[in-house]
């Protein structure tokens, strides 16, 4: 009982982590229609900030400082998004989708060679954070308390997100760019803004994915490319440009790649990849998205 | 439906565009045979990847050029062939290179055929994300099946015999490969240059790029989009296959980096540096990437850095790629004199 019970917390583990990088890649692709390869690097970025944050620079410093300085990486992430949308990915809009999946490659290859630039080969840590929360017993076991916090930011982004875009302005300036953007550019809305806010946002939540992952594991490279191919199984899954489906994709692909992990490990990653290829064969946008 | 002169003129078109094509092809075939007696053996081995490398980007152009499908799964072809080859010398302890050819087309055959039948229901960017996924699945089998594959490890590839045990690489390897292994290369490699123009050219070459250039139109004049999308996706996906056939003697060793979904984009990345709108891209494009790889990986450590920003600047300023661009200055040179 208590072992599925750790295995449930740990499927809601990967599952926030996912959503957050999901979420943001579905957010971009719904608002801008570009999807970009090089999401999965702005994950790892924020990953990077975030364990020479904590890891390096405020070593030893208290808990409480250290969690303060926890989104570090959030936000060098959106910072960079911020930079890159205008200068890079506004060229492209009106240009055929194989150059837009182009150009985001480079700048996927870009972005892994300049977290080696500056943060060197090695793997980067950000344990102390990780180890002085402690751990609780479930049952008999001994479980990491921080797990529950990566679970609680998971929780509290998606009802952000949700009341952000559902309840604000912006949020419906956002969506009726992403239902026409002619109509809304038409009516006065301000484009280009509305873009960089979005790739800022997107990429804001990737860099918490990572923020939040680094203290439980390690910065390392190529983290970036194995993230960004298991966000595209979540909006496969739930639907390319769906905010609720980049939530219940997360949580099928975390359930099914914990179950995979305890009961099927040589097939896990096969598993996913099919799931994702039958459900884009039964609902080829996906289970919430539009067609 | 057509008069007279428009077939004139038609024909006329095909012979100046053979003309054309001869007096480019003749030359560069004729480099392409005396190349391993002039440079260093190392350049003509590098020459023996690209010409492979452009084997399966020609098929891979297949789709993106003529029927405009970006695939980004073909590296999943192309580790098919090299991983039925290397579990063929495991488990069948073949040495016949012919054999190992053979065993990588049907190899390939199925598995695109399989992959095919999924995929070519969806255009665009699923299409690009349905290809990527199924690639994904041989990748993470190939990586997890220790047992069979060797995992990251991989598989060791012996130097094959060829045409029947005329020729084995018993000696030198290095004479071997950049010699012998060189001129059986770039036959098949010619020979898969005819048989890609051939189909180019060929009514259902017509088909297919009446099918990129609009689809609706193709179907109400009667062209069956499904199963020529399907058609084209097989014959690209054998191509790459054989492609990896041919490069795992070469390379001696297989892992699972040739299925990874990152070895799918260095081959969208020689088609479109070649240029995809052109018949001769992939093949430039292939050679040149090769070039271009090796020595940035020679040259830093940050040669990832180095790729990716030439094809950012590459999609920005050339979108038409090496070819491309070389035929507008020729047709402008020729136009200013």
């Amino acid at each position: 009982m208590e072992v599925l019970l750790i295995h449930l917390v740990n499927a809601l583990l990967y599952a926030s982590v996912l959503f957050l990088i999901a979420g943001g890649l579905s957010l971009i692709y719904g608002v801008m229609r570009i999807v970009n390869l090089a999401h999965g690097n702005l994950y790892a970025f924020g990953a990077y900030v975030t364990a020479w944050a904590i890891g390096g620079v405020a070593a030893g410093a208290p808990s409480s400082l250290l969690l303060v300085l926890l989104p570090a990486g959030a936000f060098a992430a959106a910072v960079l998004g911020a930079a890159l949308e205008p200068t890079l990915l506004r060229p492209f809009y009106k240009r055929a989708e194989e150059y837009q999946l182009l150009v985001t490659f480079g700048l996927l290859m870009i972005l892994e060679d300049l977290l080696r630039f500056i943060w060197g080969p090695y793997p980067l840590s950000a344990s102390e954070l990780f180890e002085n929360f402690g751990s609780l017993t479930i049952g008999d076991s001994l479980y990491p308390t921080y797990n529950f916090l990566v679970i609680g930011v998971g929780i509290v982004a998606a009802v952000f997100l949700w009341a952000f875009i559902y309840k604000t302005r912006f949020g419906v300036v956002l969506r009726a760019t992403s239902q026409n953007m002619r109509m809304a550019s038409a009516l006065g809305v301000n484009v280009n803004r509305v873009y960089v806010q979005a790739f800022t946002l997107g990429c804001f939540m990737a860099g918490l994915g990572g923020a939040i992952v680094v203290p439980g594991q390690s910065a390392v490279l190529g983290m970036g490319v194995d993230a960004l191919v298991l966000a595209f199984i979540v909006v496969v899954i739930g639907g390319l440009g769906s905010l609720e489906g980049a939530l219940v994709g997360a949580l099928i692909v975390g359930v099914v790649r914990e179950a995979g992990i305890a009961w099927f490990p040589e097939i896990e990653l096969a598993v996913l990849y099919l799931a994702a290829a039958i459900v884009l064969l039964v609902r080829p946008a996906g289970l919430f998205g539009r067609p | 439906m057509s008069t007279p002169a428009v077939a004139a003129s038609a024909i006329a078109r095909e012979a100046g565009s053979l003309r054309h094509v001869f007096r480019w092809a003749l030359p560069v075939a004729v480099i392409l045979l005396v190349v391993p007696w002039i440079v260093p053996q190392y350049t003509a081995i590098l020459l023996t990847y690209g010409l492979i490398m452009a084997i399966g980007a020609l098929g891979f152009n297949l789709l993106l050029g003529y029927t405009g499908l970006l695939s980004f799964g073909h590296s999943a072809y192309f580790g098919v062939g090299a991983y039925v080859v290397a579990l063929m010398v495991k488990y069948l302890r073949v040495g016949s290179m012919e054999l190992f050819l053979l065993g990588a087309i049907v190899g390939s055959v199925i598995v695109t055929a399989v992959f095919g039948f999924v995929c070519v229901r969806y255009t665009r960017i699923f299409f690009g994300i349905l290809t990527l996924a199924l690639s994904q699945v041989l990748w993470s089998l190939a990586f997890k099946f220790f047992w069979v594959t060797g995992g990251t490890d991989g598989l060791r590839v012996p130097t094959p015999s060829l045409l029947a045990g005329l020729a084995t690489g018993t000696g030198d390897k290095t004479d071997f490969m950049s010699h012998t292994y060189y001129y059986y290369v770039l036959v098949i490699f010619f020979a898969c240059v005819v048989l890609m123009w051939v189909i180019v050219n060929s009514p259902f070459g017509k088909a297919l790029q009446a099918i990129r250039d609009n689809e609706t139109r193709a179907e109400f004049v009667g062209v069956q989009i499904w199963r020529y999308r399907f058609v084209a996706f097989l014959v690209s996906g054998v191509f790459t296959g054989l492609a990896g056939a041919l490069w795992v003697p070469l390379n001696g060793l297989t892992t699972p980096d040739i299925m990874h979904w990152t070895f799918s984009g260095e081959i969208v990345f020689m088609t479109v540096l070649g240029g995809f709108r052109s018949f001769a891209g992939p093949i430039v494009g292939a050679i040149v990437f090769n070039y271009l790889k090796t020595y940035a990986v020679g040259y830093t450590v940050y040669w990832q850095l180095l790729l990716g920003a030439v094809l950012v600047a590459l999609v920005v300023s050339l979108p038409t790629g090496i070819v491309g661009t070389a035929e507008r200055l020729a047709a402008r040179w020729k136009k200013g004199s």
